[in-house]
This record gives C-alpha cells, structure tokens and sequence, in this order.
C-alpha cells in the first residue's frame, strides 16, 4: 500500500469574487522512500495541493480523500490531524521564519517537538535538538542550540527547519519551493541535504517547486500542474525525454538553458488563466498551439498507463498527434 | 567600437551600524554601443548597486562614470535631466516600480514630460504596440495587468524616450517561466528595432546566457571573471565561476545523475566583514596559503580576464 494516497483532491477557496477552486480533481499516490516533484507555475495549484496534506487550510474547502498509511485526513477533525502532523508528516516552506519561533532558542524549538511527541526529558530532548542540529550540518551544534533563528544565515536558518522537521521522525516530508529564495550555490547544498536524509532514512517527500531543474536533479517522479489540474504524470527520466502533454512541451522548450546551444527561448504565448473565472474544456486550450476540435469544450482525463497525460491529441487519429 | 559606457574604479560604500560597507569595490567596465552585457552574481554580489550607480539613482562614493565620453559621475540632477532619456533602468517587481494610481498611459508618457515632450501620447500609443500592449491598455491601471503585461508597461516605459543604454535589473525573475521566455524575447528584438544597449543584471545564469554576447561575474563587491560569453560559460577560469555553473540544476534527469557537482561551503560572506586575500578563498576548493594574504586582480587569462592565483585554464 501506498504511503500517500490522494484521490479526487479539490481545494476551493470562497472569497468575495467568487469562488476559486485551486486544486480541481487532483489524484495521485506516492510511495515510501520515493520523492515526487510537484511542478507548476504561480497559480497552478501546488501549494494548494500541499497545504491540504497537511490540512493546514483554514479557509479552504476540502474534498475528496488524502490518505495517509490508511488514515484518511480530509473531514477528520482538528485534534487527529494535529497528531499526524506532528508525527508522521513534516513540511518545510521557502521561508524558514514562517515556521521557525523567532523569539525562542532553535534548541529549544527542536526539543519541544520532542517532549511533546516523544515524552522525551527535559535533559534527552536537548541532546537531541544538538544531534538533529548536527545531523543536518550545522557547525558547533552544541553552540547554536542556543542562538535565535535571526542569528542564521539564509541557508543555515534552512537547515535549522529542516532538523526542526526531521525531530519528528515523519514518513512523509513535504517541502514547497525549499530552495527559492537561497542563491544557488546554496540550494545546491540544501537540495543535496534533502536527498541525503531522504536516502538515510527513507523517507517519502513531496518536493514542489517550479524549477524543472530542481526536479530533475532529486525527484523520481514528476507530476505536472496546471489550472489546479494534473496534466502529466511521468517518471522522471520520460517526463524530460518524451513530454507528452502540449503545456509540459511548451513549458521544457521556454526554459533558458546551460547546456545545449544558446538562443532565443520559445516562450508559451499569453497568460495563465484566471481561476475566477477558468476556461472551459481543457483549461490550457487559449494558450495550446497544438489545440485541436473539442479542446475548448470537452475536459480531456488523465489517460495513458504508466505516463498519463490529460490531452485530447492523445485519444485523437493517429494523423493528429504529434 | 566606441565605448557608450565607461567605469572606472567604480566603489560605493555604505555606513552601518557595523562599520563602513564596500557594496562596489573598483569595478571597471566598459559597456559598447548595441550590445548587451550580463552581471551576474549572488545575492550581495553589488550587482545591482553598480546597475543603479551607473544610472545615477545612486551616487557612487569614488570612481568615474563616462556616458558617451562625458563624465557624469558627479553631474547635479539639472545637468543629468537631459541624459535621463538615454539612459534608463528596468526593474525586477513590475508592480512595485508602477505607481497604482496612475494609468498605464499617463506611468509611460512621463519620462517623455521629463524631457519637455508636449503631446506624448502618439509616442505612448506607439510604445505600447511595440512592447506587444495594445492602445486600449493605456488607459488601465496596474492592478489590472499580469505579471507579464506589467513588466512590458515597465519596458515601454523605460524605452519610450529611445534611450540608448537600459539597465535592466532582474527583469524577469518575478515571473513565471513560460512568462520569463516572452520578455525576454521581447527585450531581444527591441534591442534590434531600436539600436539599444543592455546590461542585464541578474542571479539566473541560464537566462543570462541566453541574452548576453559577454558576461562579468561579481563576488563580494568585484568583477572576478568578465569575457565573451562563450568563452566565460565554455571554460570558466574563476573557481567559482565553475562552482557557480556546476551548481545550477539541468532541466536534464540524465545529465543531472552523472554531472560532476562542486558543492561550495558556507555561505557568500558578508561584505560588512570581508575574508583577507581572494574573498573568494574560504570557499575556494583551490585555495592555497597565497589566496589567504594577497588580493588577485584582473588578469588576461586565456582569451578573458579573470582574478585568481590559480586559475582553472591557462
């Protein structure tokens, strides 16, 4: 059985203008010791997506079902989900103050979570935080135990919460665009850390970020987002060599790139939809080059074995595809 | 070619509590007319400081700016306002940089007022076509453009006065990818159209190299590698030009698993303390007891210039 099971997720926000739905019959399954990239631009749906895991949405409508190892999350109440949270998933943000006591001692922050999940003693937690500290590449643990989040740099605050999230021994880490804001030789040590915790202890991570980059150097499957839909689904390794879906084509060819020759991207044409106001049909079909009868008024399904994609060019006569 | 821009010994320093600052450290460079030049650099590099310098919307602390031979380092605001229009800068937050009171029209024509223009509104309506907006979005407000169409207002608005060099800091870092590949395509053929030159700030050396003919990397306040940009990318000679490169993940699983990464430690240091020698050499994989005490300066090195002891090519 899968660790994480996510059938049929919707996540809709009510607000003044209307109702945005965010994540619009989202379905996948994820396995221990496996990392999936969630990939998307602004709007996507990916962060949605992952506040619902962690049923850290207060506004939010929430349907379908999340389960996790045979616990369903979406409906239980508040108590049960605080649990879990604190004892079987973990997540890390792009800004490490949003989860990280800016007046409390990050020894201490990392030593409560083992007091209150794993009744350490006062003494024991502490050793703890120092190990997890170290564990994760802090230099002079014992030492830093002891400063404020603000006396860290960028990337040492990073991983701070990342031994934060690990305290908890999780099955599950969810880390939503864990590199963003860091300089990129410092996201190459952090992505490097994230992959190593995940190998030592076999966790299950959902990496979501909208560097395709990010994805191809940790995660081994992908999951394409747009509109709050999945549109592609795909092994690594296929996801870049063989893209099926037009909007993960068109996404691969405006990437500026190192390798490969330079020169003038090709950029997708318009803007990303509306959510207030969704186009029908498949909601990629204004900016599609490849769009084709019915694509503005039949949603297309996920179809397509092991490497789903959701696009009428797949189901078409051969003479349409491409 | 004649040199558009020169700088020279370009320094700015700032006063913190912590003591006195060098953002810019002696920066030289030489900008040609048409072409587009890349600086690139992390985050406290001085990348965009040098940018807003040698637009002077910030004053440098020691140093020669010279814009089409003249010296404008110390020029007062009257005698700068009439090089205001050659000379212009594209920010990064489309949205913070347009004042969302005002519309989209009236935002693009007031360089064009600056310069004494009386009617500029067939100049806007023309500006707002080429940047790919149509004459119905000037009379809109900036909340009701995307990402994308904003930062073409912000382009329109930095060209409209036919400037013959624009800044342009982070340009498209704010936006989304299938967004980003837009403008900077539309940066490219307004550069042909209109005989501009650029230089094109940025952390995202992907995009850089895409954009610029050469390319200068800053660290800690100075140039550390500048040269043609085939040259830079093919065979960095700055150590950490190559650990900059090899840190940027490939859209490419395979190549991904079998590259060769060096994984810099630590963090970039703060130029409020500044490491002796090379400020590179605390990070430096290659630093030897030399990179400790003595500072390199630029130096030819196999076709560019680089400031290292111990080059990676020869």
């Amino acid at each position: 059985m899968s660790l994480l099971t996510v059938r049929d997720l919707t996540v809709e926000f009510p607000g003044p203008r209307g109702t945005v739905r965010a994540v619009d019959g989202l379905s996948f399954a994820l396995e221990r010791g496996r990392t999936l990239g969630i990939v998307g631009e602004s709007g996507s749906g990916k962060s949605a997506t992952s506040l619902a895991i962690m049923g850290l949405h207060a506004a939010a409508r929430v349907g379908g079902s999340i389960e996790l190892d045979g616990t369903e999350i979406v409906g239980a109440g508040r108590e049960a989900v605080r649990a879990l949270r604190g004892r079987r998933m973990a997540m890390i943000f792009q800004d490490p103050m949003s989860s990280l006591h800016p007046n409390h001692r990050v020894g201490e922050q990392i030593a409560e979570t083992r007091r209150l999940h794993f009744g350490a003693s006062r003494r024991r937690a502490r050793e703890d935080a120092v190990r997890a500290l170290a564990d994760v590449g802090v230099p002079a643990p014992r030492e830093r135990a002891r400063d404020f989040p603000h006396q860290f740099s960028g990337g040492m605050r990073q991983r701070v919460m990342i031994a934060m999230a690990l305290a908890c021994e999780p099955d599950l880490l969810i880390a939503d665009e864990p590199t963003t804001a860091l300089d990129v030789t410092v996201q190459a040590q952090i992505l490097e850390l994230i992959a190593g915790v995940q190998r030592d202890r076999g966790l299950a991570v959902v990496l979501i970020t909208h560097d395709l980059g990010v994805v191809a150097r940790v995660a081994d499957d992908v999951l394409v987002m747009y509109a709050g839909r999945s549109v592609e689904k795909a092994a690594v390794a296929e996801l870049f060599t063989g893209p099926r879906h037009p909007y993960t084509r068109g996404l691969l060819g405006s990437l500026p790139r190192l390798d490969g020759p330079p020169g003038a991207p090709a950029p997708i044409p318009g803007n990303p939809p509306d959510l207030l106001s969704p186009p029908g049909g498949c909601p990629f079909h204004p900016r599609c080059p490849e769009r084709i009868d019915g694509c503005a008024t039949v949603r297309p399904e996920l179809t397509g074995g092991a490497h789903p994609a959701a696009c009428h060019l797949l189901s078409a006569p051969e003479e349409a595809a491409p | 070619m004649t040199a558009l821009l020169e700088l020279d010994g370009l320094t700015r320093t700032f006063r913190t509590r912590r003591g006195t600052v060098r953002a810019v450290d002696g920066v030289d460079l030489t900008v040609r007319a048409g072409e587009t030049l890349g600086l690139v650099g992390e985050s406290g590099c001085g990348k965009s400081t040098t940018g807003r310098m040698l637009v002077r919307l910030l004053d440098a602390t020691s140093g020669r700016i010279a814009f089409g031979g003249r010296d404008i380092t110390r020029l007062p605001p009257r005698r700068m306002r009439p090089l205001r229009g050659q000379l212009q800068i594209i920010f990064q937050d489309p949205f913070s940089s347009l004042n969302p009171r005002r519309t989209i029209g009236s935002i693009i024509a007031e360089p064009l007022r600056v310069q004494g223009v009386r009617d500029p509104g067939p100049r806007v309506r023309e500006m707002l076509e080429r940047v790919g907006l149509g004459a119905e979005h000037a009379d809109r407000y900036p909340h009701e453009f995307s990402g994308g169409q904003a930062q073409r207002a912000g382009i329109a608005r930095a060209l409209v006065t036919r400037p013959r060099l624009v800044v342009a800091d982070e340009p498209v870092s704010a936006l989304d990818v299938s967004i980003q590949a837009q403008i900077v395509n539309l940066l490219a053929e307004l550069q042909r159209d209109l005989d501009l030159a650029y230089v094109f700030i940025a952390h995202d050396l992907a995009v850089v190299r895409n954009v610029c003919a050469r390319v200068a990397v800053m660290y800690l306040g100075r140039i550390v590698e500048i040269g043609d940009r085939d040259t830079v990318y093919g065979a960095p000679a700055h150590p950490y030009t190559k650990a900059l490169l090899s840190a940027v993940p490939l859209p490419d699983p395979v190549a991904e698993r079998e590259r060769e990464r060096i994984v810099l430690r630590g963090d970039p240091p703060s130029p409020a303390e500044p490491p002796a020698g090379c400020a590179f050499h605390p990070r430096c994989f290659k630093a030897q007891d030399r990179c400790r005490v003595e500072r390199p300066v630029l130096a030819e090195v196999a076709g560019r210039q680089a400031a290292c002891h111990f080059p990676e090519v020869h």
